[in-house]
């Protein structure tokens, strides 16, 4: 049945090739641009996924910049269903004259292998961070890209961090060089541990005993919630009052910090649609148009005027699927090809249903005017060209 | 005739005839419309971004930071540094004989953006009484100032548009204790975007002993040097000086560049489809004119004039297109306020400006857009054979 009404509809799209490839050309544009704005826009409007979390952040709730104190930690550690807890300070440090700059983190190096078994080392470079506290271990694209070897001494530039001799400069000894344990994580391996150790023994008094953010891991992903709201109720009314979220949560806040950009990125999508509707809705117009004659014959053979209704709308629905088919395939491939991995800008399932229902609309609004058109056409009037 | 006889000729002849082909034309007219419109429309996002930071800064005004810091937020001055900078020569006096000068605190704060949930970083700023005298563009639009040694804020009126629960009497809750909505002020600048309340109650609720910057009124513009000399040459002090308005270009110069990507981004996506769109119109106003170009040449009309007819039409349009673009885009987005991250990994909010310099680099791209869809077929039309195109090609 669809078989012998393909051949149909393909003729009708190739009868006019350079119109045909130049609207096709328009619509993938216009779809890689949607694609890729509403990969964004899904980033920024949606909430993450609280459960199934295993691994959580425990902040201050003025804001994450404020260091929470030590002696939290084994208060979180007490509530009931935590696993392991560790604690990271984020360091801020630039490498080689402030040009280059890689996240760096304080954390106790015990605590870290515990929340993070995601991230492998081999057992002598393990034990070599736990016991030497201006050690530090940097992951392997890291190491690779600035050529580090495991006992160089690396000198970060604080833009956070004074010590209290008044210098910002501190030595790092490279002890260990980490992997992640599968493809995901190796792909993260872009950041540095240091050993918490020389970096609150060196900073200056005020600062000392802060932890700054906790890592907590939890047993059971399916409590994660529950433990949570335990947690941030025991420092409720305290002068340090946490908030505890998911760790891809934590992670999406720092995107979602764009804020606005959000509401442009579906104001374009809005200009761009209705341009390509335009834009296309014209060729589908003067392509029944210029065919009125070949209808009639179609009519004239036996063809209803259902079925003329139903090519016309198929042939828009195939250049709308095409066209759109190229631009998503694009939007799909190029953002894992330019961004980093923590840039989890991808044209997902969302994405893909939300632009599908955005083709239907256009094939239905492009192809009906000239459908009907074809459906209504009297037979005797197309062939005299009235 | 001569050539360019024939050429105004033709033109005119074309020009007057698009009212026949107005839907194709049409189309030209929309697609380049929408790439204008969404070029204006971002670029005067990033313009407005720009005004809002070069706004904040007056060159008689310096900012000192400790040493190294890359804002004020990684910045810390202990009271004895602060006092030091304070007494310089170079800072002017009030007439309380008192130097006219401001220890300032940030520290980031959440607060929900209207009607969302979580939180968006926004700066508060803890500032000291000569902190208002120092900034005469900074005025009270309802309410009144904050009470030192209360918990009391004032909030930025962009601030006050952006978040939510930032009206008068309105109350916040920072580590565990609540703070009140006193008054609404307006600077037109990054400080819009911030809530304010006294330094010293600000250091005590959040444990904190030091400023993070020192504001300071220049005796003069020339005065600045020498204070830049003399603070850091100081053995007891470890600072950055920077004129105000130096420091805060520097600050927003991350978000604008990445607005500036994005935007060339989405421009040229943009631009290609509808250059796609333009040839695909002119192709086929070509191809409903050719038995008309097939006469024009058996008339005599070199094919120069015909290649600048379509050229014409095709650049006629587009430029329609372009400033419809632009108007659409003057109409929705002038004065459009909005926030994203700035400086200080906190909120700034600002107006979109659409400023005529963007209108004209809109009117730009639109031209070019025309003049490339328009080459080919124009090419094509003029290559026509003649006997070919009378039959109606």
């Amino acid at each position: 049945m669809i078989s012998k009404y393909l051949p149909l509809v393909w003729g009708a799209l190739l009868r006019k090739k350079t119109r045909t490839a130049f609207t096709l050309a328009s619509l993938a544009m216009a779809f890689l641009l949607i694609g890729l704005l509403q990969a964004v826009n899904s980033v920024l409007s949606g909430g993450a996924e609280f459960l199934g979390a295993n691994r959580m952040i425990t902040q201050a709730k003025t804001s994450f910049t404020q260091p929470l104190p030590m002696r939290l930690l084994p208060q979180i550690e007490a509530v009931p269903g935590v696993d392991f807890v560790s604690h990271s300070q984020f360091f801020g440090g630039s490498y080689q004259e402030g040009n280059s700059f890689f996240p760096q983190f304080a954390v106790n190096p015990q605590r870290l292998y515990q929340t993070y078994p995601e991230w492998v080392l081999p057992e002598a470079q393990r034990r070599a961070f736990i016991s030497t506290k201006d050690g530090a271990i940097a992951g392997k694209l890291l190491a690779d890209k600035y050529g580090w070897k495991v006992g160089d001494i690396i000198p970060l530039n604080s833009f956070i961090w004074t010590k209290s001799d008044g210098s910002r400069i501190w030595e790092w000894r490279l002890v260990g060089i980490f992997d992640g344990r599968d493809k995901e994580w190796a792909k993260r391996a872009n950041l540095m541990y240091l050993n918490y150790g020389q970096f609150d023994e060196a900073r200056v008094t005020g600062a000392k005993g802060l932890a700054g953010v906790f890592v907590v891991r939890v047993a059971d992903p399916m409590q994660s919630e529950r433990i949570a709201a335990q947690i941030d109720k025991k420092f409720e009314n305290s002068a340090d009052e946490t908030k505890t979220q998911s760790e891809q949560e934590f992670q999406l806040g720092f995107i979602k910090q764009l804020g606005d950009i959000g509401f442009i990125l579906n104001a374009i999508s809005g200009a761009v649609f209705f341009t390509i509707l335009i834009l296309t809705g014209y060729t589908m117009s003067q392509a029944v148009r210029e065919r009125i004659p070949e209808l009639a014959v179609l009519k004239c053979l036996g063809f209803t005027d259902r079925t003329v209704l139903f090519l016309v709308l198929a042939e828009s629905l195939a250049l709308c699927v095409i066209g759109a088919l190229a631009g998503m395939i694009m939007a799909t491939i190029i953002p894992p090809l330019i961004l980093p991995p923590e840039f989890p800008i991808r044209t997902n399932a969302d994405v893909w249903l939300f632009v599908g229902a955005i083709v239907i609309v256009l094939a239905g609004a492009v192809g009906i005017p000239p459908a009907v058109r074809a459906m209504r056409l009297k037979i005797v009037d197309a062939l005299a060209g009235r | 005739m001569s050539t360019l006889t024939q050429i105004r000729e033709i033109v005119l002849m074309n020009l007057r005839s698009i009212p026949q082909r107005l839907g194709a034309s049409f189309v030209i007219v929309i697609g380049i419309g929408g790439v204008v419109g969404v070029l204006v429309a971002m670029l005067s996002m990033s313009a407005g971004l720009s005004k809002t930071l070069t706004a904040t800064g007056n060159p008689n005004r310096a900012i000192i930071l400790r040493g190294g810091s890359n804002g004020e937020l990684a910045s810390f001055l202990d009271r004895a540094a602060s006092t030091l900078v304070k007494q310089d020569p170079a800072v002017a006096r009030a007439d309380d004989g008192l130097p006219l000068a401001s220890g300032e605190l940030i520290v980031i704060t959440e607060v929900p953006r209207r009607g969302d949930t979580s939180g968006a970083n926004v700066s508060l700023r803890g500032v000291e009484p000569k902190g208002f005298v120092l900034r005469p563009e900074l005025h009270l639009v309802e309410g009144r100032l904050f009470k030192p040694g209360l918990r009391e804020l004032i909030v930025g009126n962009g601030a006050y548009q952006q978040f939510d629960g930032l009206g008068i009497g309105q109350k916040l809750k920072f580590r565990g204790s609540y703070w009140t909505v006193v008054g609404r002020f307006r600077s037109n600048d990054a400080h819009d975007s911030e809530l304010w309340a006294d330094l010293e109650t600000a250091q005590n609720a959040f444990g904190r002993s030091g400023v993070s910057s020192v504001l300071v009124r220049l005796t003069s513009v020339d005065a600045f040097d020498p204070l830049k000399r003399r603070l850091t040459n100081n053995p007891q002090l470890s600072v950055d000086v920077q004129t105000e308005r130096e420091f805060f270009s520097a600050q927003s110069a991350g978000t604008s560049k990445s607005i500036g990507i994005i935007t060339t981004l989405v421009a040229i996506i943009m631009a290609i489809g509808a250059l796609f769109g333009a040839l695909n119109t002119m192709y086929s106003a070509v191809s409903a004119r050719t038995a008309e170009i097939g006469t024009l040449r058996a008339l005599g009309f070199g094919s120069a004039p015909v290649v600048a007819s379509v050229m014409a039409e095709a650049m006629a349009l587009s430029l329609a297109g372009g400033a419809l673009g632009a108007g659409i885009a003057y109409a929705l987005f002038n004065g459009y306020s909005v926030s994203t991250l700035g400086g200080n990994f906190t909120q700034i909010a600002f107006n979109f400006a659409v400023t005529p310099t963007l209108v004209l680099q809109g009117l730009v791209w639109a031209i070019a857009i025309g003049f490339l869809g328009g080459l080919f077929p124009a090419v094509r039309a003029a290559r026509l054979p003649v006997t070919e195109a009378l039959r109606g090609g």
